[in-house]
């Protein structure tokens, strides 16, 4: 009777959390079955899993920074996608003039195959070809990211510090406006192949195929998301963020010097978001002017549901995302496959509505 | 000192006459972009029907977009409603209206039923998917609003884009189908040309007695011969009636008992409430509304319009563009979205499409690098006409969006309630400003006498 009666409770407090669960336990339920009997083999299933895992964890490293924007200086960054394709367009740039500057002419290189530029397969990028390059690149793509979005706040934001979170969002999507067509008026507006994928080896684990720039990102990715953690629980860092996502003003008459924390929060988030941005090239092997922005919503959904403020939560939450488009993928054959990110979308919506706070609940910064 | 003041006060006469007059305001706007195209149609040396056909555009692209930022407003100039969206609505409405009228025996079929069902089915549903969207999403606040509404309108343009429902077959064994990536082609034509043709499909068959009169009209003012420019040009403006109706619909609602709660949520949510307003059905039936009239913007503009549909017309783009117009023109006056609307689409839109040729014609520029080293590299030598042929030849759409973004961005800086945002209304039915009718008075006694006494 007890039991019933907190069923009950249960289901009028949390129709979503009950929704969840039930669909969780068929979908589970469902994927055994597909596992035990032939409809999937663990080869396959590994495959979506890796693939979730690199995607998730580069979703999760650009929504580090979004998370700790969103929380500290209250409004929702729709340009940080755009963070994330200068990041990329800026690193390759340097990778390519670096790879290919032997043998071919700079201008060409450094506008990654613009124009008349050299091919990817004339240049040969990769991990394991020109792995010098490809360091370099990264480290420009951060330093690249973090130069702009220290200037589009002291140009942007600084001067509407205390305006309402509606009036810096809108402002935002100015600056993502400008920030992504400013790359196609230096580059080029379509999608180009970067890297060469014939020259990336690849290895087979026990039947799931991981290629060496997936092994790169997975490392990358892991030891900038340790290097936060270490930062944010070593330094007060941490917890001047918190108290500035708690309350601005009170954490001023701490003495906690505000704008010094905000650039911080911009430094880290946006280096984290070049890297992220540069990283994704390694995966998908091509670059456009829209590649971070056709990200953000997935970064979004990511950083909303580990809950906004919260590093750890963004990483967690992209993993989610991550593994859930690539996953839904074993239900959606076929001509449904199209429906990975609205997937992805509606795990978002379904936690903004039933636990905005996100699945750790209140979690904040670090 | 004295001239300064003087102009001053010409100025603020000139000011109040259109702030006491919206009319006058809209009409004195549209007038001066009709003189700056039709200048710009000189320049480049068209004849009577290309600047007729500019015209028309003009009038076509004002008018669609001040219908859409009427209908963003309502939700967020009323109601506060932050609804980022509305690609998603309008791309609701045009799919509905083309698969409701599209012929049986189209590729995508479609259920070839009249016209006007299909317009009336799209803004149906739009409004309903503005209901399924406004019932659990209007507890949120509002940048929460925004991203479930923008994920909404990316989910809806992906699923039109996917192959999965590119033709499917109802239970009743009906054929149906959106087209997938290529959308639809065979969206029944323009309405206005059955006022011209016998067969309104066709501009080849014969002409109707009302078309034979306004043709004639035409060949014998202009010379201009029966031409396509003439029907597109009343279309432009059949479409400036439909934006006055409902932004006289929209006054209405505004003003009536409903808009003046919605204005009270606006301003203060928990004073309506505690007012015993439920509040919540309010912004359902807002957001309805206005989703209905996005649909209605989206199958007049995108469907009529273009004469095709196709999901890539729906990316967010376009709903920042709306929400960039209604900045423009302040959220909260109606006036303001209409002249935001005619300012984005004649100003942001269409000018940046004539300029290259007019720069091309007066400094014959004839330089074209396809890369941007290539454009600077001559630039050491002192040759500055590569750049410019650059900029101008290909990539002058990409400086205009970052021209929108920084415009955005000074916009949220310096001015963020737009153009008219400060005449926003207030809640009351009566003007309760202090002292608001004396103020005015005085105001203007003060200045006329001393610009007057200084001046002679």
């Amino acid at each position: 009777m007890e039991l019933y009666a907190r069923g009950r409770h249960l289901l009028r407090d949390q129709p979503g959390l009950v929704v969840v669960a039930v669909a969780t336990l068929l979908l589970v339920g469902d994927l055994l079955g597909k596992l035990l009997g032939d409809g999937l083999t663990a080869a396959r299933f590994g495959g979506f899993v890796w693939d979730g895992l690199v995607i998730g964890l580069l979703i999760g490293l650009a929504g580090i920074g979004l998370s700790l924007t969103y929380s500290i200086l209250g409004f929702a960054n729709f340009a940080h996608g755009d963070y994330i394709s200068w990041g990329a367009f800026s690193g390759w740039a340097v990778a390519y003039l670096l790879a290919g500057i032997d043998r071919y002419a700079a201008g060409g290189l450094l506008l990654i195959g613009a124009g008349d530029g050299p091919a990817p397969g004339d240049v040969g990028v990769s991990i394991t070809n020109t792995p010098l390059s490809i360091v370099a690149g990264l480290v420009v793509a951060v330093g690249f990211t973090v130069g702009i979005s220290l200037l589009i706040d002291r140009a942007v934001y600084r001067p509407i510090r205390d305006a309402d979170g509606i009036t810096l969002l809108i402002a935002s999507i100015g600056v993502a406006f400008a920030l992504r067509y400013l790359i196609v008026f230096f580059f080029y507006s379509g999608r180009q192949g970067v890297t060469d994928i014939s020259r990336v080896p690849s290895y087979d684990i026990g039947g799931v195929v991981i290629n060496a720039h997936e092994l790169t990102i997975v490392v990358i990715a892991l030891v900038l998301m340790v290097g936060v953690h270490l930062l944010l629980q070593r330094s007060k860092l941490g917890k001047a963020m918190r108290a500035m996502a708690d309350n601005r003003d009170l954490a001023q008459v701490t003495g906690i010097p505000v704008e010094g924390v905000i650039r911080t929060t911009w430094i880290l988030g946006g280096g984290l978001a070049g890297a992220a941005g540069y990283l994704v090239v390694l995966t998908q092997g091509t670059i456009a002017y829209d590649l971070g922005w056709l990200l953000l919503l997935l970064i979004f959904a990511a950083v909303i549901m580990g809950g906004i403020g919260s590093v750890y939560g963004a990483i967690v939450g992209g993993l989610v995302i991550g593994l859930a488009s690539r996953l839904s993928l074993i239900w959606l054959t076929g001509d449904l496959s199209s429906f990975a990110e609205p997937v992805a979308f509606g795990l978002m919506i379904f936690v903004l509505l039933f636990r905005p706070e996100g699945i750790f609940g209140g979690v904040s910064t670090a | 000192m004295s001239s300064d003041q003087f102009q001053t006060g010409r100025l603020t006469q000139f000011r109040e006459l259109l702030e006491r007059s919206d009319a006058a305001l809209v009409l004195t706007a549209m007038a001066a972009f009709y003189l700056l195209f039709l200048g710009i149609g000189a320049i480049l040396n068209y004849d009577v029907a290309g600047l007729i056909s500019i015209l028309g555009q003009v009038t076509f692209f004002t008018a669609v977009y001040a219908l859409i930022v009427l209908a963003l407003n309502l939700h967020w100039g009323y109601a506060g409603l932050f609804n980022i969206g509305i690609a998603g609505f309008m791309a609701v409405g045009v799919y509905t209206m083309a698969m409701l009228t599209a012929p049986p025996t189209g590729s995508p079929p479609g259920l070839g039923l009249p016209v006007a069902v299909g317009i009336v089915g799209g803004m149906l549903a739009a409004a309903l998917v503005g209901l399924v969207t406004a019932l659990p999403a209007l507890r949120l606040r509002a940048d929460y609003l925004a991203i479930v509404t923008v994920a909404i309108s990316e989910i809806i343009r992906l699923t039109y884009n996917s192959p999965a429902f590119s033709t499917f077959t109802l239970p009743g064994g009906i054929a149906l189908g959106t087209g997938g990536a290529s959308g639809i082609g065979t969206v029944p034509s323009n309405p206005v040309q059955a006022i011209y043709y016998v067969d309104p499909s066709s501009a080849a068959s014969g002409t109707t007695p009302i078309g034979a009169a306004i043709f004639g009209f035409f060949e014998a003012v202009f010379g201009v011969v029966r031409s396509a420019v003439i029907v597109d040009l009343t279309y432009g403006l059949v479409l400036a009636v439909v934006v006055f109706l409902v932004y006289t619909l929209l006054a209405r609602v505004g003003n009536s008992p409903f808009g003046r709660v919605l204005k009270a949520i606006r301003e203060d949510e928990v004073v309506a409430k505690s007012l015993g307003k439920d509040t919540n059905r309010f912004k359902i039936k807002t957001f309805m509304l206005g989703c209905a009239l996005m649909g209605l913007a989206g199958v007049l503009w995108q469907g009529f319009g273009t004469g095709a549909v196709y999901p890539q017309a729906f990316r967010p783009e376009l709903t920042f563009y709306i929400f960039i117009a209604v900045i423009i023109g302040g959220a909260g006056s109606n006036t303001g979205s209409v002249l935001g609307g005619a300012v984005f689409a004649n100003l942001l839109f269409l000018l940046p499409q004539y300029l290259p040729n007019i720069i091309e014609q007066t400094f014959s520029i004839q330089a074209d690098p396809n890369n941007f080293i290539a454009a600077v590299g001559p630039i050491a030598a002192g040759e500055i006409a590569p750049l410019l042929g650059y900029i101008l030849n290909q990539r002058l759409p990409a400086l205009r969006f970052v021209f929108v973004g920084v415009l955005l961005v000074y916009l949220m800086q310096n001015r963020p309630e737009g153009l008219l945002g400060h005449r926003t209304e207030t809640a009351a039915a009566v003007n309760l400003s202090e002292g608001h009718t004396a103020a005015e008075q005085t105001g203007s006694d003060l200045t006329a006498p001393e610009g007057g006494v200084d001046d002679e």
